[in-house]
């Protein structure tokens, strides 16, 4: 029990670091930052909004962290949560209970999930090609269902998902935690996430080794689909409507993002969820930075560049190769076998 | 109902709609229907002209300039005594609009003007931003009375012009006025969820005590940000005022609800002042201004919000 724990945490360390950095800025450009006090039945904070607003590109990072194992690409997610945001509004504004609500909207997604697998896994499109249809098409679809205004709606249950609390604690920290967990659960407690993983790294031997790829990949994107869906219902939520211009835009970048600072390859292979939420909390954590610097907004996007490319940077296999090397100068150097993850745990120390 | 019109729109290029005993026909290239308010001055329009017994032929562009130049031809062709014109963008419109001066038919320019010779159309009706800005920031003026305030705005999309000419207005109005003061600025690009966030952002910045008022660029980011007031404890519309631009249903039932104090109005009517330029044109010939702008006109707790919510609802937004 210890070999395996102890890896993951090696494995995640880098992430960790930085996460632990991205905060340490927060603190520096805002001293309160770390103060969390009770107000209005709910935790107040700068912290549990950072929580509470990685939600949506966590929940999409761990569909997005499954497909790109794959060694493929989801650029519809942004779409889906319009789609599955706008149809969740629109089934409880025709007067039906949220459960109704939220199962069309994962049903939704569900749906959009399939569509973009049979595209990658039966007609072997690319699938940055295939889901890139979706993306495009998604947010009409979207916009035909919501008939071109923001769909609000009053239900208590629904806006309970986006906007309510559960002993104090936002519903969506929950949601993604829970999610999160579940999924790590089913593919690292059976032979699920290394069977994805052997398909990311050759399909082709993979398939003759027995494993059946093409419903696998299916069911891969299937996931995508409804963990977009499920961002796409609390992102609704919260704002009590669904606004099929903006719900989601851009967050496929996001979410693609957080799998890269996850330490994930695009190229697919061995992969980590719990890395890639880390990556979903950096992300926000940049975010919050940009907010409570006070900085004019022309500096918004500048700064969320600088941050991450100096992030990537750090990852780099180079840079940690070389402070790799230059750790290892003084006694005797061994390139060879030269791992990842504790030169970069040296070099953030 | 409106979802089957929205397809047949899309579908069919041109959907003519009918009036009878038209004297005139008028052309109208709408840009689409990216926004509500942009179905409303749609629906605003085909009202207009029906009202007036005008023939109104009606193009959808879906966004796209090209769709916009072989509407106006098509109109030239069909030979309609004048077109509405709502450009999408601003360049490239000389040739089609010198078209429709050979064919000697007069072109009004709706809610945004282009960078061509203003000999090219008969007359431009459009809001003026900049003064949108300056009639919410008159409006705190007033309100506050010379108290302290501590501001925060909500801007819109980072360089869009609204975004830039609705806080100059702002900053305009206040300048002089040394008790107001903007203290946070962010942008929420025009969204509800972005306001949200930015303003939960702004109240743990500040505290939310310390802020007095809200400035939104649009009514969506306000209508965002009195939800997160809301979760931190606080009277949206008493302890933080909230002033925003575009009076669209949600903020006026906002207003009527006490969530929201002021919201200044984008009006969808630009058909009408131009139906009314074209008409006087048509018949004796009176050349309108160059530029005809539309009212910003101002809704606080005094109007009766709920009615005007129930009188807009429907249009479209």
């Amino acid at each position: 029990m210890i070999g395996p724990k102890h890896s993951t945490f090696k494995r995640i360390l880098p992430q960790l670091l930085i996460l632990a950095a991205a905060l340490a800025i927060n603190l520096v450009v805002f001293p309160d930052f770390f103060d969390i006090d009770f107000r209005n039945g709910r935790l107040f904070g700068n912290l549990i909004d950072v929580l509470n607003r990685a939600a949506p590109v966590a929940i999409l990072c761990v569909g997005m962290t499954l497909v790109i194992a794959t060694r493929g690409i989801d650029l519809s997610v942004g779409a889906v949560m319009a789609i599955a945001g706008a149809t969740s509004a629109a089934v409880v504004v025709e007067g039906h209970g949220w459960v109704t609500a939220l199962l069309a909207g994962l049903g939704a997604g569900a749906l959009c999930g399939l569509w973009n697998g049979i595209l990658v896994a039966v007609l072997k499109i690319q699938p940055i090609v295939a889901t890139l249809v979706l993306m495009v098409a998604g947010r009409g679809v979207a916009q035909l269902i919501t008939e071109g205004k923001i769909l609000t709606f009053s239900n208590e249950g629904l806006i309970h998902l986006g906007a309510g609390v559960v002993a104090g604690v936002p519903t969506p920290i929950l949601i993604w935690m829970a999610l999160g967990a579940l999924v790590i659960f089913v593919v690292r407690r059976t032979a699920l996430g290394m069977l994805i993983e052997a398909i990311g790294i050759n399909e082709r031997s993979s398939r003759l080794a027995g494993i059946n790829s093409r419903v696998l990949l299916v069911c891969v994107y299937l996931v995508s689909g409804l963990c977009a869906a499920l961002a796409g219902v609390i992102v609704a939520a919260d704002i009590k409507g669904a606004d099929a211009n903006n719900a989601g835009l851009w967050l496929e970048l996001d979410a693609i993002l957080a799998v890269v600072i996850g330490g994930n390859s695009l190229l697919g292979g061995r992969f980590s969820i719990l890395a890639s939420l880390i990556g979903a909390l950096i992300i926000q954590s940049v975010n919050s930075v940009i907010l409570l610097s006070g900085m004019p907004p022309e500096f918004n996007l500048v700064i969320k560049a600088l941050l991450i490319l100096a992030i990537l940077v750090i990852q780099s296999p180079r840079i940690s190769y070389l402070m790799y090397m230059l750790r290892a100068s003084g006694p005797q150097p061994q390139p060879d076998t030269a791992p990842l993850p504790k030169t970069q745990k040296e070099e953030a120390q | 109902m409106k979802l089957r019109q929205t397809l047949l729109a899309g579908a069919i290029a041109f959907a003519p709609v009918t009036a009878f005993a038209a004297d005139l026909t008028i052309g109208f290239s709408q840009i689409g229907s990216e926004s509500g308010w942009r179905a409303a001055e749609t629906t605003v329009t085909k009202q207009e002209a029906k009202d007036r017994g005008i023939t109104l032929k009606f193009a959808d562009a879906q966004q796209k300039q090209e769709n916009q130049i072989k509407a106006i031809r098509s109109f030239v062709a069909q030979g309609v005594d004048a077109i509405l014109l709502a450009p999408v963008v601003a360049t490239g419109w000389d040739e089609v609009l010198e078209e429709a001066q050979d064919a000697d038919i007069p072109v009004v320019l709706l809610d945004r003007t282009v960078d061509a010779p203003d000999d090219l159309y008969l007359t431009a009706v459009t809001s003026d931003l900049v003064h949108e800005g300056s009639v919410a920031g008159q409006w705190l003026v007033d309100e506050m009375d010379g108290a302290d305030c501590r501001i925060v705005e909500l801007q819109g999309t980072t360089g869009s012009s609204p975004a830039i000419d609705r806080k100059t207005g702002f900053e305009q109005a206040i300048a002089g006025h040394d008790n107001l003061q903007i203290v946070r600025s962010q942008t929420g690009d025009f969204t509800r969820s972005k306001g949200k966030v930015v303003m939960e952002s702004f109240l743990k910045a500040e505290g939310g005590e310390n802020i007095c008022a809200l400035y939104a660029h649009n009514d969506d980011m306000a209508v965002g940000a009195i939800q997160a007031i809301k979760d931190a404890g606080l009277n949206p519309g008493d302890d933080i005022k909230i002033v925003a631009i575009d009076a669209v249903p949600d903020a006026h039932l906002a207003i009527a609800n006490g969530d929201m104090n002021a919201t200044i109005e984008l009006t969808p009517n630009m058909a009408g002042p131009a139906l009314d330029a074209l008409e006087a044109f048509l018949a004796d010939g009176t050349t309108p201004p160059k530029w005809i702008q539309t009212e910003s006109k101002l809704f606080t707790a005094a109007d009766d919000n709920q009615a005007i919510y129930e009188q807009k609802k429907d249009l479209g937004y």
